[in-house]
């Protein structure tokens, strides 16, 4: 499965472009880029990724990274992370982040934005980021899940950010506890986030329109790092 | 002290009376004019002035400090005439400008008031209609009293009158949906108005030539300008309007954005058409001259801005020691922008957008709380008062200037506006939604034309035409008043019901929560990698490099200190927990202390089970709290009355802010404090206790994580205090903590689950524990959940007593 001769056919492109959405243009244009990273293998490592000059300075690199060799992630079933990714599941992942298709008219966009993209879109994309932060994949995010995720948020900020991250995460969890579960008795115990309450929580920033990159048509690959 | 000016006095006791007298007729009803509370006010004046004159020298009903004053003067030296000392005199003149201008703002103010206390006619109709019609009344009375009513001056206008308002707008500009936006935003502003221009003032010239229409002589040039005049929409009328109906965020940042970037055009194409109407030809030179004067105004007034924006924040850094003028460098150096690029006739209303924006987040790190307050108060409070002036005084002017009407020039504007913005909207998105991410619907479009209002800038402009030049100034007056009135009234009104029936998505009133914080920098960096990725260098990524550029270098120019290194969340997560420390110190009731979330969760509910010693924050009976929590509240009264010997040049010791500070001191300490509790608690759990003991390691772990001594007598002199205990548990004193506060409020319920969880303490560590929870750690965190519990309510604590051994 995935595994790619170096020069795919069209064939091969139109596939995976009905599959993940993509154009075939930009199918392609990925492609080359994942050519660049995994040095024209088949296959991709992590540290192909964890070596992207660009992403030597990103606080959360580790946790992007992990997304892409996450199983929960594949539109398949299993979970755990593997070691090395073909270029469908790269591009699977990344079509995570592709704006919703612009050849449709008002209507259908409309439509879309109320049915599709609330229950297509906006779980599967906040089930990755869900997933991002649930590790261990019990279906909650603890608060040492939390706390993990708001201490690699800070960790650029030297050791001020240490300090302050636990508590961050506590006043977070804090939030989320008393959102979702209202009165508490002092015995209970609340397990972690649900992904109920996750999509609960970030309902305010309309997270389903803003988690989309521009996937250009054009190959400026050669112009990165 | 004897009063140099010996006339000033008298008109100071009529100043009295006057104030008086305009209040009750203020108060009394709503609409009465000024000239008549001036006449009014001037024969009160002169009945006053006998009534003075002769109750001064009785000295009936003057203070005793009043006679000592007229008693210096009576032995003045310099009193060189025999004449009798005029006790009191009248000199309105003396007065009158200033006068007048705050018998204005008073007018406006309290029209404001009434206005918020009728809420069922405030709910239809939105203010700035309302304070029109005021200006049409008070101009009416004016004019029928016989005076000439004042004009809305457009030098006053542009002045002094706008700068607050979009100081206000630039200074709280949502920046984050302003830059993610700004793409659209300038198309609409730029070509949007582009487009108005050119359509509405074309096609009115050739409905101009028409024959019958008596309007063969206005050229097109003339009608170009008033194209361009008309076109604009105005930021003062956006706000009013759409501040009231709540929309979202998303719909409102379009159309206020455009209000406010459509200036550089509408600047530009004024002073084009002005200077050619004269000359009657324009070149494709004069067109291209255009285009880099558009530049010119667009980016220099932003360049000021920008300036002055970096100085005022270059400046806050040193402020540290003189907080009471914090304040004014914001409100002088935006001012001073404004002003720097009028001089060049650039882009006033863009450079002080730049300032506000680009000063606040340097400024706000630097300067204090109060100092925080004070100028969200003073810009909203100026702009609220500008604004209202601004809509009474368009009211007002509409009876008092020249009118020409004509039918077809206004019917025909008012169709033409309309039908350019419609199409302007509609095709400039066609094009717009080709590289959005997020589509503007239908119902986005239908409100972003529909929320294109004119307003007070438009009228200044044409007010500001020559007659001589321009003979057809006061049909075009008359015509912008009419669009403008157009406008707010119908638009206004009608686009509350409008959005409410369309259903269109509203503002959330919610405060922003740290997970949507924490999950917007998540989504930042998130979004940043996968570029990264992908290997493009899109909007994030450059983003992001501006982030970090600003992070290395700008704000440690700017930033004084350690606030400086602070990354954004940690800036929000101090800000919530300052706002919260401040709520607990204020109110005293309802928050929970002290983490002061609005709810009955608490830490302990959250706390993983592995990690019992990190718990970030201890828990207090509730008996234990409200003790704190007066003890608070009186050293903070004591406080409060101490710092009342007052000082014009530091407000030091601000009882909040050193409160906040302390208490945070003490969070700190607590967690701390909290590290050495665990690590004896380890030591306590892992020897076996005798069977008995139970009770006293929970007497004295219980009380512990709360031990916090309250010395009343000695600390009376300092702030607020909470002090923490730090001796260590196992000494007697915390164990005479139990005894001084007689009944421990903090002992263990003895409920039948609690009292199992109780027995866990021992070391055996039975077999019911095991079944629910696997690690020993689980339970050690349960144990100590349970002990350091304050239990659920005083009443349960009179059934332990019993118990207790």
């Amino acid at each position: 499965m995935g595994a790619f001769h170096s020069v795919p056919d069209d064939h091969q492109y139109r596939i995976l472009s009905e599959k993940t959405g993509f154009s075939l243009e930009q199918t392609e244009i990925l492609h080359n880029r994942f050519k660049q990273l995994s040095h024209n293998s088949d296959v991709l490592r992590r540290d192909d990724l964890n070596t992207i000059p660009d992403l030597a300075c990103n606080p959360i690199r580790s946790q992007i990274v992990e997304a892409f060799f996450d199983r929960r992630n594949f539109q398949k079933d299993g979970n755990g992370p593997v070691q090395e990714i073909g270029f469908e599941e790269f591009l699977i992942v990344m079509s995570y982040f592709r704006p919703p298709s612009v050849h449709m008219t008002e209507e259908q966009r409309e439509e879309l934005r109320r049915a599709k993209l609330r229950c297509k879109n906006a779980s599967t994309i906040l089930k990755v980021l869900f997933n991002m932060h649930d590790t261990d994949n019990d279906g909650t995010i603890t608060l040492e899940e939390y706390r993990h995720v708001v201490e690699e948020l800070l960790s650029r900020s030297g050791s001020l950010g240490k300090e302050t991250a636990k508590g961050i995460a506590d006043a977070a969890m804090l939030e989320v506890a008393s959102m979702s579960m209202g009165r508490m008795g002092p015995d209970e115990f609340y397990a972690g986030i649900t992904f109920e309450h996750f999509l609960k929580i970030l309902k305010g920033i309309e997270i389903e329109t803003r988690m989309h990159i521009r996937f250009l048509n054009m190959d400026t690959t050669l112009l990165c790092k | 002290m004897p009063c140099p000016r010996r006339t000033t006095r008298g008109s100071e006791a009529a100043g009295l009376g006057l104030q008086l007298q305009q209040r009750r007729s203020g108060t009394v009803s709503v609409s009465v004019s000024v000239s008549v509370l001036v006449v009014s006010v001037a024969v009160l004046g002169c009945c006053l002035l006998p009534l003075g004159a002769a109750s001064s020298p009785s000295h009936n009903r003057d203070t005793s400090e009043n006679h000592q004053k007229s008693g210096h003067g009576g032995t003045q030296p310099t009193n060189h005439t025999k004449k009798p000392f005029p006790v009191l005199s009248f000199d309105y003149k003396h007065v009158k400008q200033p006068f007048e201008i705050f018998l204005w703002v008073l007018l406006a103010s309290l029209m404001k008031l009434g206005f918020h206390m009728m809420p069922r006619l405030s709910s239809i109709v939105p203010e700035s209609c309302l304070l029109i019609v005021v200006g049409l009344l008070v101009g009416g009375i004016i004019s029928l009293v016989g005076e000439k009513p004042p004009v809305l001056d457009s030098h006053v206008f542009f002045l002094y009158l706008l700068p607050p308002i979009i100081l206000d707008a630039g200074y709280f500009l949502p920046i984050r949906p302003f830059t993610e936006n700004i793409g659209t935003i300038l198309i609409f502003a730029v070509v949007g108005t582009l487009w108005n221009a050119f359509f509405i003032g074309g096609v009115l010239y050739g409905v101009c030539q028409i024959e019958g229409t008596n309007l063969h002589t206005v050229t097109l040039l003339p009608c170009l300008l008033f194209g361009s005049i008309i076109s604009a929409v105005d930021p003062v009328a956006v706000l009013a309007v759409f501040e009231e109906i709540h929309i979202n965020e998303l719909l409102h940042i379009l159309v206020f954005g455009e209000s406010l970037l459509n200036d550089a055009v509408t600047v530009v194409l004024y002073h084009l058409f002005e200077e050619y109407a004269g000359v009657g030809t324009v070149t494709v030179i004069d067109v291209f001259l255009g285009i880099v004067s558009f530049l010119v105004v667009s980016l220099g007034g932003v360049m000021v801005g920008a300036i002055y924006g970096v100085l005022a924040a270059f400046t806050s850094r040193f402020t540290a020691h003189a907080r009471v003028i914090e304040p004014l460098f914001v409100f002088v150096y935006s001012y001073m922008a404004y002003l720097s690029a009028e001089v060049f006739h650039l882009s006033g209303i863009m450079a002080l957008i730049a300032c506000g924006a680009i000063m606040r987040p340097y400024v706000e790190a630097n300067i204090s709380h109060k100092s925080h307050t004070t100028i969200k108060y003073f810009l909203k409070m100026s702009s609220s008062v500008s604004e209202t002036l601004i809509f009474i005084f368009l009211g007002v002017s509409t009876v008092a200037g020249s009118h020409r009407w004509n039918w077809t020039f206004v019917v025909v504007t008012i169709i033409l506006c309309m039908v350019a913005r419609v199409l302007g909207v509609i095709g400039l998105t066609h094009v717009i939604n080709k590289f959005r991410i997020v589509k503007l619907t239908t119902k986005d479009q239908f409100i972003i034309a529909y929320g294109g209002l004119r307003g007070a800038i438009a009228f200044s402009l044409g007010f500001l035409l020559d007659s001589n030049r321009f003979p057809m100034r006061d049909m075009f007056l008359t015509a912008i008043i009419t669009v403008i009135f157009f406008t707010v009234f119908v638009q206004g009104m009608t686009i509350r019901p409008l959005v409410d029936l369309l259903a269109v998505k509203k503002k959330q009133e919610t405060k922003r929560s740290i997970n949507e914080e924490i999950h917007t920098q998540f989504l930042d960096h998130l979004l940043t990698g996968i570029e990264d990725i992908c290997g493009h260098y899109g909007h994030h990524h450059w983003k992001d490099k501006l982030n970090r550029f600003n992070k290395k270098y700008v704000k440690k120019c700017l930033i004084v200190g350690e606030r400086s290194k602070e990354p954004q969340l940690i800036a929000f997560y101090h800000k919530m927990e300052m706002k919260q420390a401040i709520e607990l110190v204020e109110s005293g009731g309802g928050v929970k202390l002290p983490s002061a979330m609005p709810s009955t969760v608490s830490m302990q509910n959250i706390q993983p089970k592995k990690t019992p010693s990190e718990r970030a924050l201890p828990q207090i009976s509730k008996s234990r709290e409200e003790e704190i929590r007066k003890i608070l509240r009186t050293n903070l009264q004591k406080t409060r009355q101490r710092l009342q010997s007052y000082n014009r040049h530091t407000l030091m010791a601000d009882p909040y802010e050193d409160g906040w500070n302390e208490i945070l001191i003490k969070k700190k300490k607590m967690i701390e404090f909290e590290k050495r509790i665990s690590q004896m608690n380890n030591y306590l759990t892992v020897p076996a206790p005798p069977p008995d003991s139970p009770t006293i390691a929970r007497a004295r772990l219980a009380s512990d994580p709360q031990a916090w001594s309250i010395k009343p007598a000695a600390d009376a002199g300092t702030i607020p205090s909470i002090k923490v205990d730090l001796a260590s548990p196992q000494t007697p004193d915390s164990v005479s903590m139990v005894d001084e506060f007689g009944k421990p409020a903090s002992r263990v319920p003895r409920e039948p689950e609690d009292e199992e969880e109780g027995l866990m303490m021992r070391p055996p560590l039975g077999e019911k524990g095991e079944k629910e929870e696997q690690e020993e750690g689980k339970e050690q965190q349960r144990l100590l959940r349970c002990l350091s519990d304050p239990g659920p309510a005083v009443a349960e604590e009179e059934e332990d007593e019993p118990f207790l051994p």
